[in-house]
C-alpha cells in the first residue's frame, strides 16, 4: 500500500516537471487532448512540430517504463463496445471543452483560470456518478 | 531545433509520469472514481503532487515578457464560463467515469500495443473529428 502512494507522489512530481518545462522555455500548456486535437484536424503548420515531438516524448516515456519494468499493467473495466462510445465521449468532450485532466486539471489550477477550475470540479464530478452509476445497475 | 528537444523531454518526463503513477492502468482511475466502494486516493496524490510543482512555478514563469525558447506565451484566450465548456466537461467525464481512460494515459498506454487501447484511441480521434465537424457545421 505503501508503495502506491509513493508512485502517485513520484509520478505527479514528474507530470508537474513536465508542464513547466513547456511552458518556460516554449510558453505552451501542456494540455494532450490540445495538442493531439490539433495534430488531427489542423494542416501542418511551422508550429506542429513541437506536438508530434510532445507525443513521440510521450510514448518514449511510457515505453521506456515497459522496458525497464518489464511490464505496463492495464487492467481494462468494461467492454470493448463500451470503450469504443467511451472513446468518443471523451474525444469529442475534450474538444468543446477544451481540454482534460492535463490542461485543466494541471496547467489550468495553476493559472488559476476559473475556466479550468470550473471544468475540472465538473469532470470529475460526473466521472464519480458515472461510476456510482454503472456499479448500482451491475455494468 | 531547441523547442523541439523541449517538447520530446517534456513528453517524456509526462508519459514517465503517468507509467510511474500506473495513471495508464483504468483500473487505478476507476478505483479513484469508485467513491463508495474501495477507495484509492493514487490518483488524487497525482495531481496534488503535480499542482504542489505547477500552481506556485506558473504564476512567476508568466510574470516573465516571454519563454526562454520562444517569442510569446501560447495560453487560453477564453475567460467566460460558457455551455460549451460545462457540456464538454460533462461529456468527457462521463467517458472517462465509463472507461476509466483519459487522452494522456490513453496514447502513452499505445506502446503496449493493447488492441482496446488502440480502439479506444482511434474512437477518441473520431471524437475529436466530429466535434470539429458539428462546429463547422452549427456556425453555418
Amino acid at each position: 500500500m505503501e508503495t502506491i502512494w509513493i508512485g502517485g507522489v513520484v509520478g505527479g512530481g514528474l507530470i508537474g516537471l513536465s508542464a513547466v518545462l513547456l511552458l518556460l522555455f516554449n510558453g505552451r500548456i501542456t494540455g494532450v487532448s490540445g495538442i493531439v486535437g490539433a495534430l488531427l484536424l489542423h494542416k501542418l503548420s511551422h508550429d506542429g512540430l513541437w506536438r508530434i515531438m510532445f507525443v513521440i516524448g510521450l510514448l518514449c516515456g511510457a515505453g521506456i517504463y515497459l522496458v525497464v519494468q518489464g511490464d505496463l499493467p492495464m487492467q481494462m473495466q468494461t467492454s470493448r463496445s463500451m470503450l469504443i462510445v467511451a472513446g468518443l465521449l471523451v474525444g469529442f468532450g475534450t474538444r468543446l471543452g477544451s481540454g482534460c485532466t492535463s490542461g485543466h486539471g494541471v496547467c489550468g489550477i495553476a493559472r488559476r483560470s476559473k475556466r479550468s477550475i470550473t471544468a475540472t470540479l465538473v469532470f470529475i464530478g460526473v466521472a464519480m456518478l458515472t461510476v456510482y452509476t454503472t456499479r448500482a445497475i451491475g455494468l | 531545433m531547441k523547442n523541439n528537444f523541449i517538447s520530446l523531454l517534456s513528453g517524456i518526463l509526462f508519459g514517465l509520469g503517468l507509467a510511474v503513477s500506473e495513471m495508464v492502468n483504468p483500473a487505478r482511475v476507476i478505483g479513484f472514481l469508485d467513491i463508495t466502494g474501495n477507495w484509492d486516493p493514487t490518483l488524487a496524490f497525482v495531481m496534488g503532487s503535480a499542482l504542489m510543482i505547477t500552481a506556485p512555478l506558473f504564476p512567476v514563469i508568466l510574470r516573465r515578457s516571454h519563454p526562454l525558447f520562444a517569442d510569446t506565451f501560447s495560453l487560453p484566450d477564453k475567460t467566460l464560463l460558457d455551455k460549451k465548456l460545462i457540456f464538454g466537461a460533462c461529456l468527457f467525464g462521463l467517458g472517462w467515469g465509463i472507461a476509466g481512460l483519459c487522452p494522456g494515459p490513453s496514447i502513452a498506454a499505445l506502446v503496449t500495443l493493447s488492441p482496446n487501447v488502440i480502439i479506444f484511441v482511434l474512437a477518441m480521434l473520431a471524437g475529436y473529428w466530429l466535434e470539429n465537424y458539428a462546429e463547422r457545421f452549427m456556425s453555418h
